[in-house]
C-alpha cells in the first residue's frame, strides 16, 4: 500500500477530531455530489404563500388520534397587530411523506383528507420545508443543498489551480537559479503584496454583474486562485533550492537525465507531503472568501445560490429574530471550514518528522 | 594506443566572495581503455572537484581551465545540454553516500528504468527486464521481485549495488567513483570492491576511482595517482607507488596506515594539516611539512610527474 495512504490511515485512526472531520467532509461533498437528488425542490420552486415559512412541523398523530406516516399540513400566515406573521397549520388534510417520490429522496404525497373533513378546493399548497423558507417561499434545505456544490468545490477547485501555479513557478525558480529565480520572486513579491480581498472587490465590480453565475463562479476561482498561489510559490522555491543540494538530485543529473525530468519526477514529489498538508490547510480560506464575496453581492446571485448569498438574508439582527434559520446556511459553512482545518492540522502533525517515533 | 582520457593542465577554481579559489591547480593524467587509476589523498586535496569537473556537476559559478580529452572530445568546454549526451552515456558517476543518492520516493526498478530509457529506446516492459538483469549483475539476490523495493528497505551495501547498477546500465566508456566505499562497513566495502572488480573484468571497464583509503586503492587501481592541495604529487603504477613511494608525501601517507610498512613499533603522522587553497604555500606546497624541504623547494614549483608517472619533488626519496 502507498506509505503516504497508510500514514493517512493511521492519522485518522489516532486522531478523533480529524477522523470526525474526514467523515463531516465527505457527508458533506456526498451529498453535494447527490444535491438535486437529495434536495426536495429545485432550487428555483417558490411559494409566495409561503413567504418565511418556519420549518415544518412532523406529525404522526391525525386530529382524531389516529396513526399515520409522518405528515405535514399546508400552512397560512395573517398578521398580527405587530405586522408579524402568525401562521396557522390548514387541518383539513395531511401531505404524508414519501421517499423516493418524484424524482427527489424526500417528496410529499397528494393531500389526503382528515376524518371527517373533505379537501378544500382549491386543494391547499403543503410544502415541505425541513429547515423554513425564504421569502419567495422557496426551501432552505434545497437551496442550501444545491449551494453546497458552488461553495464546496470552489476551495478544492481553487486551491488545485494555486496549487499548481505555485508548482511550475516555485519548482522553476528553485531549480534553475539566476535570473529566472529573481524575476519570479519578484512577481510573487508583487501578488503578495496586493491586499487580497479588496482586490476581490475591485476586480469583481469593475465587470458585469448579470453575467451567469456560472461565468462568475470561474471567474472567483480564477481571482482566488491568482492571489493564492504566491505564498506558497516562495515556499516551494526555498524547498526546491536546499532540494538541489541533494545527492539523489546530483546523482539523477550525472547519469544523463533532463531537468525537467529532474525536476518533476525528482525534486517536486520530495515536496507533495508538504503540499498536501498545506492545500488542505488554505482550502477553508477559498470557502470563506467565496462567500464573503456572495454575501456581499459580488459572487454568486440569485437565484443561483452559496452558502454566502444564502447568508445575505442573515445579516441583519432583526431578521435573525424573525426568522433564526437564516442562519443555518452559516452552521454549514462553519463545518465545512473546521473540519478542513482540523483535517490539515492532523496532516501536518503526521507529515512533521518531529512527530515520527 | 591512444588513450581513452587525458588530462592536461586541468584546473578548477570556485568563485567565492573573496575571489577565485583554486582546487585544483593544474593536474594531467590519461587513461587506457579498461584501465583503473586510483585518485588518493586527503580531505581538500581537490579530487571531489577533479570528478565533478570530468561529469560537468561542478556549481554554478565554478570555472575550469586546461583540457581534459574523452574519445577526442574536450569536455571543460562543453554546454550544459551537451553535457547531458555525455553523462550516464559516456562518463557515468558512483557517489559516495548510497543512503542519499537515491530518489527515497522511487523503487529500484523505477530508478533502472527511468536511466536505461533515457538512454536507450526500450519498452517499458523491455526495460524492467534489462532492469532486473542489471541487479543479478551487481549481484542483488532475486532481482526480480527487488525491483519493487524502494531505497528505505535496502541495506547501505544494497544500495550502492544499485547505484553502481544505474551507473553503468547506461553503459559508459568511464566510470568516476568518488569514495564509493567510503560510507560503508568494512565488511561490505569489501564486497563492493570485490563487485566492482569483477565488472571491471565483465564489462572491461574504464574507471577513476577516488579515495582516501590507501587499502582500497591497492584493490582496484592499475595507477595510482596521490594528490596534495590541488596538484599530482606522485604518479604511477600501483605497485611501484605503494611500495616504492618516491614522494615524501606519499611516503607519509604510507606511514600513517598500518600494514603497508614494515613495523616500526609506532605510527607515524605527517605533522601539520593540508593548507587552505586561498593560502597555498610557495614553490613545493608539501615544502612546508617536508622533512627533506630546503630553499629550492621553497621558491621554485617542482614538475609535475610526466606520462610516465613520477614524483613532483626535487628530493625525491629512495626505496627503503
Amino acid at each position: 500500500m502507498n506509505p503516504a495512504f497508510r500514514r493517512f490511515r493511521s492519522v485518522l485512526a489516532a486522531n478523533a477530531p480529524a477522523r470526525i472531520s474526514f467523515w463531516v467532509l465527505a457527508a458533506l461533498y456526498l451529498a453535494a455530489i447527490f444535491a438535486p437528488w437529495l434536495a426536495p425542490y429545485a432550487g428555483d420552486d417558490e411559494s409566495r404563500a409561503c413567504s418565511w415559512a418556519p420549518p415544518s412541523a412532523l406529525h404522526v398523530r391525525e386530529t382524531d388520534g389516529s396513526w399515520h406516516v409522518p405528515f405535514v399540513r399546508a400552512v397560512s400566515y395573517t398578521f398580527d397587530d405587530d405586522a408579524l406573521r402568525v401562521w396557522t397549520e390548514d387541518s383539513t388534510c395531511r401531505f404524508p411523506l414519501r421517499f423516493l417520490h418524484g424524482g427527489h429522496l424526500l417528496g410529499l404525497g397528494e393531500a389526503i383528507a382528515s376524518p371527517g373533513q373533505r379537501v378544500s378546493d382549491p386543494v391547499p399548497a403543503g410544502r415541505l420545508y425541513l429547515l423554513g423558507a425564504d421569502a419567495r417561499g422557496r426551501d432552505l434545505l434545497s437551496r442550501i443543498l444545491l449551494g453546497s456544490r458552488v461553495s464546496l468545490t470552489i476551495g478544492v477547485v481553487g486551491v488545485a489551480i494555486s496549487t499548481l501555479i505555485a508548482l511550475v513557478v516555485g519548482g522553476i525558480a528553485g531549480f534553475a537559479g539566476g535570473w529566472a529565480d529573481s524575476v519570479l520572486m519578484r512577481l510573487c513579491e508583487v501578488v503578495m503584496l496586493v491586499p487580497a480581498f479588496y482586490l476581490l472587490m475591485l476586480l469583481r465590480a469593475a465587470l458585469p454583474l448579470d453575467w451567469d453565475s456560472r461565468v462568475v463562479y470561474f471567474y472567483i476561482i480564477l481571482i482566488l486562485s491568482f492571489l493564492g498561489w504566491a505564498g506558497l510559490a516562495r515556499i516551494l522555491r526555498g524547498m526546491i533550492q536546499s532540494l538541489r543540494q541533494s545527492d539523489f538530485l546530483a546523482a539523477s543529473r550525472a547519469l544523463g537525465l533532463s531537468p525537467w525530468r529532474i525536476l518533476w519526477r525528482h525534486a517536486l514529489p520530495q515536496t507533495f507531503g508538504f503540499l498536501s498538508v498545506q492545500a488542505t490547510l488554505s482550502i477553508p480560506g477559498y470557502i470563506v472568501a467565496e462567500s464573503g464575496l456572495s454575501l456581499l453581492g459580488l459572487g454568486i446571485q440569485d437565484p443561483q445560490t452559496s452558502w454566502g448569498n444564502l447568508l445575505e438574508e442573515a445579516m441583519s439582527i432583526a431578521e435573525i429574530r424573525l426568522h433564526p434559520w437564516t442562519l443555518l446556511p452559516g452552521v454549514f459553512l462553519f463545518a465545512a471550514v473546521l473540519s478542513w482545518n482540523l483535517l490539515g492540522d492532523a496532516l501536518r502533525d503526521a507529515f512533521d518528522p518531529r512527530s515520527l517515533s | 594506443m591512444s588513450a581513452l582520457l587525458s588530462v592536461e593542465d586541468l584546473g578548477v577554481s570556485f568563485a567565492t566572495p573573496e575571489g577565485p579559489l583554486r582546487a585544483v591547480d593544474g593536474i594531467s593524467f590519461s587513461l587506457e581503455r579498461g584501465a583503473v587509476l586510483g585518485l588518493v589523498g586527503e580531505s581538500g586535496c581537490g579530487k571531489s572537484a577533479t570528478a565533478s569537473a570530468l561529469c560537468g556537476l561542478l556549481p554554478p559559478g565554478a570555472r575550469t581551465t586546461g583540457s581534459a580529452h574523452l574519445l577526442g572530445q574536450e569536455l571543460t568546454s562543453l554546454s550544459e545540454p551537451s553535457w547531458r549526451s555525455v553523462r550516464g552515456r559516456r562518463i557515468s558517476m558512483v557517489f559516495q553516500d548510497p543512503m542519499s543518492s537515491l530518489n527515497p520516493l522511487l523503487s529500484v526498478g523505477e530508478h533502472l528504468v527511468e536511466t536505461l530509457r533515457t538512454h536507450q529506446e526500450l519498452s517499458r516492459t523491455a526495460a524492467r527486464t534489462a532492469a532486473a538483469e542489471w541487479l543479478r549483475r551487481v549481484g542483488i539476490p532475486d532481482p526480480a521481485a527487488r525491483l519493487a523495493s524502494f531505497p528505505h528497505e535496502l541495506s547501505g551495501g544494497m544500495r550502492q549495488r544499485v547505484m553502481i547498477a544505474l551507473a553503468l546500465c547506461p553503459g559508459p566508456d568511464l566510470l568516476v567513483a568518488d569514495e564509493p566505499t567510503t560510507a560503508l562497513d568494512v565488511t561490505i566495502q569489501a564486497q563492493i570492491l570485490d563487485l566492482l572488480a569483477t565488472l571491471r573484468k565483465e564489462l572491461r571497464m574504464t574507471m577513476i576511482f577516488i579515495t582516501h583509503d590507501l587499502g582500497v586503492v591497492e584493490r582496484v587501481a592499475d595507477r595510482i595517482a596521490v594528490m596534495y592541495a590541488g596538484r599530482v604529487a606522485e604518479e604511477g603504477p600501483a605497485a611501484a607507488i605503494l611500495s616504492a613511494p618516491r614522494h615524501p608525501y606519499t611516503r607519509g601517507l604510507l606511514d600513517s596506515v598500518p600494514g603497508f610498512r614494515p613495523r616500526t613499533g609506532r605510527l607515524l603522522s605527517i605533522p601539520g594539516a593540508v593548507p587552505s587553497p586561498r593560502d597555498w604555500p610557495s614553490g613545493c606546497r608539501f615544502h612546508p611539512r617536508c622533512a627533506h624541504a630546503d630553499r629550492i623547494c621553497e621558491e621554485t614549483v617542482p614538475a609535475a610527474p610526466g606520462p610516465e608517472g613520477g614524483a613532483a619533488c626535487f628530493h625525491p626519496v629512495g626505496a627503503r
